[in-house]
């Protein structure tokens, strides 16, 4: 019997998982995916490098065919055993629309999404938000609390600059800390139970 | 999303599946629970199937964390994974039931833990 890899110890999966789930964590470079990953997952941060072969232009494009060019993304991901054997999955998926092969691996069988967003930088949110809502995911849009986010901005306002459906839940939430991280999770999570599935997505 | 953490892996992407091109069967999710069989490995058995049969030695993982483990590409994981299958040397279940895949009671389940972990 030859031993692990030394530091796999405590990643195996406990003898009462049962369903597995997961839900996309996306925003844009920077916005605390990671950081909101990591203070709720039960094993410690791991990623996956995963290979895009990008075509850098559209079919239909008439200069003449053009290189495609390889490039490696780092997709972090943590863990969550709930009781009743539910373990979720959390992968911080890439907000770019370069990355819209890679999305659409990670998003197949996903509960839903949630939407990373600083209030500094509103637009940068603009690709995830667009990713999600061609993919058809559920999502729910949670404001990173930075320490010197502007705080001037009123729910309405900040719905209005994202352009967000009025059953979309909205909250603020600071990535560093648990609890406040699960609560971001919850109220998608709970969008989904209220919401009747009429049909299977 | 980070840049890379740690160095190369130890065995080329490209080399570890031993020359095979795809898995010989459906894909697995990112999310198929993989264990090792209880059978005895042959001799022959390549040095990156061994590994991903070492790294299950200690229990069961998903094909994502077994990659992420290796620090291999997920897409290498689920064609070593493949190859092991064939060979009955390795067990593999889909993460959720077909049908069960969004499911009112599955939701509900999760939205009780994650309110029960709050607290």
């Amino acid at each position: 019997m030859v031993s692990a890899p030394s530091g796999s110890s405590g990643v195996h999966l406990p003898d009462t998982a049962g369903d597995l789930v997961k839900i996309l964590v996306a925003g844009p470079f920077g916005v605390g995916k990671t950081t909101l990953i990591d203070s709720v997952s039960e094993i410690r941060p791991l990623h996956t490098e995963e290979r895009l072969t990008e075509a850098s232009a559209p079919t239909d494009d008439l200069d003449g065919v053009r290189e495609k060019t390889t490039t490696t993304v780092a997709v972090d991901f943590g863990r969550i055993s709930l009781p009743d054997g539910v373990v979720l999955y959390l992968f911080g998926a890439p907000g770019q629309a370069r990355f819209r092969p890679l999305w659409d691996d990670l998003a197949h069988g996903a509960l839903g999404a949630l939407v990373l967003v600083d209030s500094r930088r509103v637009d940068a949110s603009f690709d995830a938000l667009e990713l999600v809502e061609e993919t058809g995911l559920p999502y729910a849009v949670a404001f990173n609390a930075f320490p010197d986010a502007p705080r001037h901005h009123t729910p309405a306002q900040l719905r209005a600059a994202l352009d967000l459906e009025p059953a979309t839940p909205m909250v603020t939430c600071d990535a560093r800390d648990a609890a406040s991280s699960l609560g971001a999770l919850l109220a998608l999570v709970q969008r989904l139970v209220d919401r009747h599935p009429s049909e299977p997505r | 999303m980070t840049g890379r953490r740690g160095g190369r892996p130890l065995v080329p992407a490209y080399l570890s599946t031993g020359g095979l091109a795809g898995p010989g069967r459906a894909r697995l999710d990112r999310l198929s629970v993989l264990s090792a069989a209880p059978a005895p490995r042959p001799a022959d058995l390549p040095a990156a199937q061994l590994a991903l049969l070492d790294v299950l030695d200690g229990g069961s993982l998903t094909v994502v964390e077994a990659a992420a483990l290796l620090r291999l590409p997920v897409s290498a994981l689920q064609a070593l994974a493949a190859a092991l299958l064939d060979r009955e040397l390795l067990l593999s279940r889909p993460p959720v039931p077909p049908a069960e895949r969004f499911d009112p009671d599955l939701l509900k389940r999760v939205a009780d833990g994650l309110r029960s972990l709050r607290q």
